[in-house]
């Protein structure tokens, strides 16, 4: 990019030499990217909305169903959630330095880095896999495979109760334990499905990157996909506490 | 009449001024680096917060209780949020158009939710 500042002070209208990857239509390459990056905030300020709708009926229905949210959020695994919280900390750190060797047009470094943050994202979902599985064996899918009689009677699931001593829940409260479920997978499963895309949009990318697309000044769409990674990142720091964490003392 | 041909100059110079003179900042492998550790510090303490009773105060005589450890959690949540797209996403170092769309962004954000929750709290008091 250290030559997009002479362009940009050229003045307007004037025909000059610009580098293959500036768009017609664009005065000069740091115009190109600010626009850019502003349109994939404002998609990323939709996401925030989409997933925003789904915190709000996390918020309403732990405030509605206290109890049962309360003794439902004891049947995840913390060590899991924080193991996956470190990983994708780690990813968004990976593609971050993805970023950095784009703009220092370091091939070998952006691959490799592109090629990190696609192990580790893979890992994400590997961890949520088995977590899920214990959800399908401990009968607490809702609507397709549920039981709540670790929460009528908590002792039947000696693991949890050793830990946390739940009373048992009447059982109209004790069913509310499927919407926190269904709103566990819900909100877990959007943000895979984000991962997912983002795991598919890397591989493009480690491909295009080793034929040094990216790496002769147009970052742009590697810095783009960039803030994308990074907010799945700050969906899952949300995420985290408000289903894992909270009522744990 | 000098005058006014020289202000007129000076308006088209003004004009021909790129509003695009950002330069790009490329942000430092070291500032990376202290970024994923502080964001995984703060992830080992929200964990080890999450196990202690914080406790709960009577929000006056409304009914309702605050509890803190989700209060803790989400501000600890927040600062790691702030760290991310303030570094991470570039966010100190881009336009002020950038930094107006996400701060605009997330005003309308909690502008929804309160707006959400305050219909829920003036509907069916004590029963929600």
């Amino acid at each position: 990019m250290s030559d997009s500042t002479a362009i940009a002070h050229e003045p307007a209208g004037s025909h000059h030499e610009h580098p293959p990857y500036q768009r017609h239509h664009f005065e000069s390459v740091s115009q190109q990217f600010d626009a850019t990056n502003f349109a994939m905030w404002l998609f990323l300020l939709t996401e925030v909305m989409f997933f925003g709708g789904l915190f709000t009926a996390y918020l309403l229905m732990r405030n509605w169903y206290y109890p049962a949210f309360v003794e439902a959020s004891h049947q995840l695994n913390i060590g899991w959630g924080t193991a996956n919280t470190a990983v994708l900390i780690t990813s968004s750190f990976t593609m971050a330095m993805g970023v950095y060797s784009a703009e220092m047009r370091r091939r070998g470094a952006l691959v490799l880095f592109l090629v990190l943050t696609f192990i580790l994202g893979l890992a994400f979902l590997g961890i949520k896999t088995i977590e899920y599985h214990e959800k399908w064996e401990k009968y607490h899918i809702p609507g397709i495979r549920y039981s709540t009689s670790a929460f009528t009677n908590p002792q039947s699931d000696p693991e949890v109760y050793k830990e946390y001593h739940d009373k048992p829940l009447p059982p109209d409260m004790a069913s509310r334990t499927e919407m926190y479920f269904f709103l566990y997978f819900a909100m877990t499963g959007m943000h895979a499905l984000h991962m997912i895309i983002g795991i598919g949009i890397l591989g493009f990318m480690i491909y295009k990157a080793k034929n040094d697309a990216y790496t002769t000044g147009h970052v742009t769409f590697v810095e783009n996909f960039g803030l994308y990674w990074h907010f799945v990142d700050i969906i899952w720091i949300f995420l985290f506490p408000l289903l894992y964490l909270i009522s744990r003392y | 009449m000098s005058e006014t041909k020289a202000n007129i100059d000076h308006t088209h110079k003004h004009g021909d001024e790129p509003e695009h003179d950002h330069e790009h900042h490329i942000v430092s492998p070291m500032v990376y680096l202290s970024i994923v550790l502080a964001l995984l510090f703060f992830t080992g303490i929200t964990v080890w917060v999450s196990y202690i009773d914080l406790g709960q105060m009577r929000l006056f005589d409304t009914g309702f209780t605050l509890y803190w450890n989700p209060v803790v959690a989400l501000a600890i949540a927040c600062t790691k949020m702030t760290l991310v797209v303030l570094f991470f996403m570039h966010v100190k170092y881009s336009t002020k158009l950038t930094k107006l769309t996400v701060l605009s962004g997330f005003f309308i954000f909690l502008a929804l939710i309160g707006m959400t929750l305050s219909d829920y709290v003036s509907r069916a008091w004590g029963r929600w």
